[in-house]
């Protein structure tokens, strides 16, 4: 399995410079530059350091989904969080990237369930608009959404597992982790989703003159995870049963 | 082959918020006790802000049991039986206490009489058909010491209502008297909470801040809440919402009389020809204990008190431990916390550093704080507006009918809304009736192969009109405080697995209707005490966690004061 040929290297320990020879060697240059510092640096970079960081383009890197299932949920991310004249959208939040870490750790056991359902998903697109969701127009994508989440899709003889509405409130549950969750995840990149919720950040501790900000609406977001602090070990939560769980996540 | 390890005084099963609290009046007395714990320890360290992981995932822990034990769960006995894939409480030194809402109320006196005080006003034929409730075998007065104690001890803070009958209008009117103030101050209101509260004065209602296990200013060693909106689900970085892993357990460990033992899963429970309880049996990883304690104090949450001593069957107690009068499982309830009220405002809120614990109460309409004479139900409900908003779940709230939800204009949506939505907390009067109860699953089995608990459960018509009730209640507030959209939950069905659940080893001084007497030990096991809500035979309107507490520490100096007789010497 690929990561077997490959050192684990965490978010995290590239922001605290640790591990940063590793990094050089997989990462795209962007990143390297702006992570290759000599130990002992600050384990929390300036906001501005991270925006460089975080605003690096971002590379596909699979580690559990194929590239024609990768591209299947993209679409499909693409269009439930579009990017649109507001701004980005789940795509550009890296919501894939946190969806396939995941499946590698935490939601190891729902990897049969995309598999499966995303190919029923390619027989429905199919069957009933005569081409595979990624050739579809926009307009066209959204209706299958609606069949998908309306529970239209079920009965048609696709082979979802379960009701397609399920699948969809699986997928749709997993975007929005992927966008509004912490970014130590792998999605939320450039903190995307929490600058469209206006939230403010991760913060140790809120002032009354804070709380004021917040309510005047001037509280800067501060663009930090919460693994960004140095005080917090990233203790796991671990599933009864995390088969095939290769990421600690 | 088990390991017998020498004797101890007192065993007490499980270090959480019952059994973490009932060691130090123990080793004050001189007693040697060994707490067994099936979690480990955590820090502050361990306490990260991550909304993945303590509230989508699971909390993190070292040992997984409870989430290994979860019961099955059916209305009733033609039903269908399911079983939640988690569990709510968690395995560790102080127990649920990490990461829970920390929400520290006392019982109101009503709910110690509820029988004859409901009989007194309005008569015997109010009380719902069906219902095992009874008084209490004591009212508030005789656990206003215990509460007291608890509460400067952890350390509590709130606005007292009524000191020694002096009422505080700033505080809750409806509350018992209490002896004094408490020691610390509430925690602090948003302009929202202000907003909420004066909406509810507009109504002729009397709003007040709730009491918490939180420190508000530097109290015992340890600094005040510093707000940074992750308390929901989440431990405290800062150590401001006590527990006994911060006060009591340390306390108690600075005698040298109280061993923790750590991932301590204890399997059942041991006895004498006579019913007396000999000690526990435990397992570490894959060896066996046999712990021998003169006196076994079973502090496990309700779910694990109830299933281990049906678990310990024997010769003198073939239908479980303590069970041969067959009320160990009845009188079984689970708080009604649902059928919740959404709201929707025109303006942020500022929620998003705040927690379950800050808000603003409403008792009027709880308890017997009204009157009920046109009414079909006894009880009520207490309203509660907090602030507790995080990311995700901000971003997955409904939309109330005004856009889809998703797409570009879902994206509008939640950028302008993301922050002004609220939802209520309101918990009600839930009373046990004779059809609700817990037995062992015939089915479904742990790891270890032992049976899970189950429940057969439903709230009945009292509860749904007190549902129906608060919910109007609740919609008269928000509207008065604004708000543009209103949505309401379902009045609720199944008992499902929960925080907040009750019975199963009532304490009262029937023998016929109770497993434990006034003071926590079993009628037919007098060494054998039980802690937790498993004792409670009313829940009120409120969080049962300080009560718990008090009667811990009540039954545990109980003990240290009649030793001898309890022991049998």
């Amino acid at each position: 399995m690929a990561d077997d040929q490959r050192p684990v290297i965490s978010r995290r320990d590239l922001l605290k410079g640790v591990g940063a020879a590793g990094a050089a060697a997989i990462l795209p240059p962007a990143i390297s530059k702006a992570s290759a510092q000599a130990p002992g640096v600050p384990a929390v970079p300036a906001p501005a350091a991270r925006a460089s960081l975080a605003s690096v383009p971002r590379s596909r890197r699979l580690e559990n989904l194929t590239a024609d299932e990768a591209d299947v949920i993209e679409a499909i991310m693409a269009r439930l969080i579009p990017s649109d004249e507001m701004g980005p959208g789940a795509v550009e939040a890296g919501a894939l990237n946190f969806l396939d870490r995941a499946l590698g750790g935490f939601l190891a056991e729902e990897r049969e369930e995309y598999r499966d359902n995303l190919a029923a998903l390619d027989r429905y697109c199919r069957m009933s608009r005569g081409a595979p969701f990624v050739e579809l127009s926009p307009v066209d994508q959204d209706s299958v959404l609606i069949d998908l989440e309306g529970g239209s899709a079920t009965g048609s003889g696709a082979g979802f597992t379960g009701s397609s509405g399920a699948f969809f409130g699986m997928l749709k549950s997993h975007t929005w982790q992927g966008t509004f969750g912490d970014p130590y995840y792998g999605g939320n990149a450039d903190f995307i989703g929490w600058d469209l919720i206006r939230y403010p950040g991760v913060r140790l501790g809120v002032s009354q003159a804070d709380q004021e900000r917040l309510e005047a609406g001037e509280l800067q977001p501060n663009r930090r995870s919460a693994y960004d602090y140095e005080m917090f070990e990233k203790a796991t939560a671990l599933r009864s049963s995390q088969r095939g769980a290769t990421h600690g996540d | 082959m088990a390991t017998r390890l020498p004797a101890t005084d007192v065993v007490i099963v499980g270090m959480g918020a019952a059994g973490g609290v009932a060691a130090l009046p123990l080793v004050d007395a001189g007693l040697e006790v060994i707490g067994l714990e099936a979690g480990t320890w955590l820090t502050a360290r361990d306490f990260a802000p991550d909304e993945i992981r303590n509230n989508v995932r699971s909390w993190p822990m070292a040992v997984q049991k409870a989430n290994l034990e979860v019961p099955t769960v059916r209305a009733n006995p033609n039903s269908s039986t399911s079983r939640p894939g988690s569990h709510p409480m968690m395995n560790a030194v102080g127990g649920t206490t990490l990461h829970y809402w920390a929400q520290a109320w006392r019982l109101n006196p009503w709910d110690f009489k509820v029988v004859s005080d409901t009989t007194r006003r309005y008569g015997s034929t109010r009380l719902p058909e069906g219902t095992t409730v009874e008084d209490w075998p004591f009212g508030y007065d005789e656990l206003e010491p215990y509460y007291d104690r608890v509460e400067h001890e952890i350390g509590v803070s709130g606005q007292a209502g009524n000191v020694d009958g002096q009422i505080d209008s700033r505080g809750n009117r409806f509350e018992g008297p209490r002896k004094r103030a408490f020691p610390m101050p509430p925690l602090r209101w948003t302009a929202f909470h202000e907003r909420m509260a004066d909406a509810a004065r507009g109504l002729g209602w009397n709003p007040f801040p709730g009491p918490a296990t939180i420190n508000t200013e530097a109290y015992d060693g340890r600094g005040g809440c510093v707000y940074h909106g992750f308390c929901n689900t989440g431990g405290c970085h800062v150590n401001a919402k006590a527990g006994p892993h911060t006060t009591t357990i340390p306390r108690a460990l600075e005698t040298g009389r109280l061993t923790v033992v750590t991932r301590a899963h204890v399997v059942g429970i041991d006895t004498d020809r006579d019913g007396r309880a000999t000690g526990v049996r435990y397992v570490v990883g894959t060896e066996e204990f046999v712990q021998p304690a003169q006196v076994v104090l079973l502090a496990s949450y309700t779910y694990e008190n109830v299933r281990l001593l049906l678990m310990s069957t024997s010769q003198v107690y073939p239908n479980g431990f303590a069970n041969n009068g067959g009320q160990v499982g009845r009188h079984y309830f689970s708080h009604h916390q649902g059928a919740p009220v959404s709201a929707l405002f025109p303006f942020d809120t500022g929620a998003w550093y705040g927690l379950p614990a800050q808000g603003v109460a409403i008792d009027d309409f709880a308890d017997d704080n009204f009157d009920h004479s046109g009414l079909d139900f006894i009880g009520g409900g207490n309203l509660w507006a907090m602030s507790d908003r995080r990311p995700i779940s901000a971003a997955n709230g409904g939309t109330f009918g005004r856009s889809p939800g998703w797409g570009s204009e879902w994206k509008r949506w939640i950028n302008q809304n993301a922050d002004r939505s609220h939802s209520s907390y309101n918990q009600k009067t839930t009373l046990p009736y004779e059809t609700n109860y817990l037995d062992l699953d015939p089915v479904e089995r742990d790891p270890l192969g032992y049976p899970v608990l189950r429940i057969t459960a439903q709230y009945k018509q009292n509860e749904l009109a007190i549902a129906e009730f608060t919910q109007d209640r609740m919609e008269e507030w928000y509207h008065a405080a604004g708000a543009i959209e209103i949505a309401r939950g379902g009045l609720g069905n199944t008992m499902g697995v929960s925080t907040h659940a009750y019975g199963g080893t009532r304490m009262g001084d029937d023998r016929e209707t109770n497993v434990v007497d006034r003071y926590g030990f079993a009628h037919e096991a007098p060494n054998l005490g039980v802690l937790g809500g498993s004792v409670m035979g009313t829940s009120g309107a409120r969080n049962p966690t300080l009560t718990v507490q008090a009667l811990a520490w009540r039954t545990a100096e109980h003990l240290a004061n009649n030793w001898r007789s309890i022991v049998g010497q």
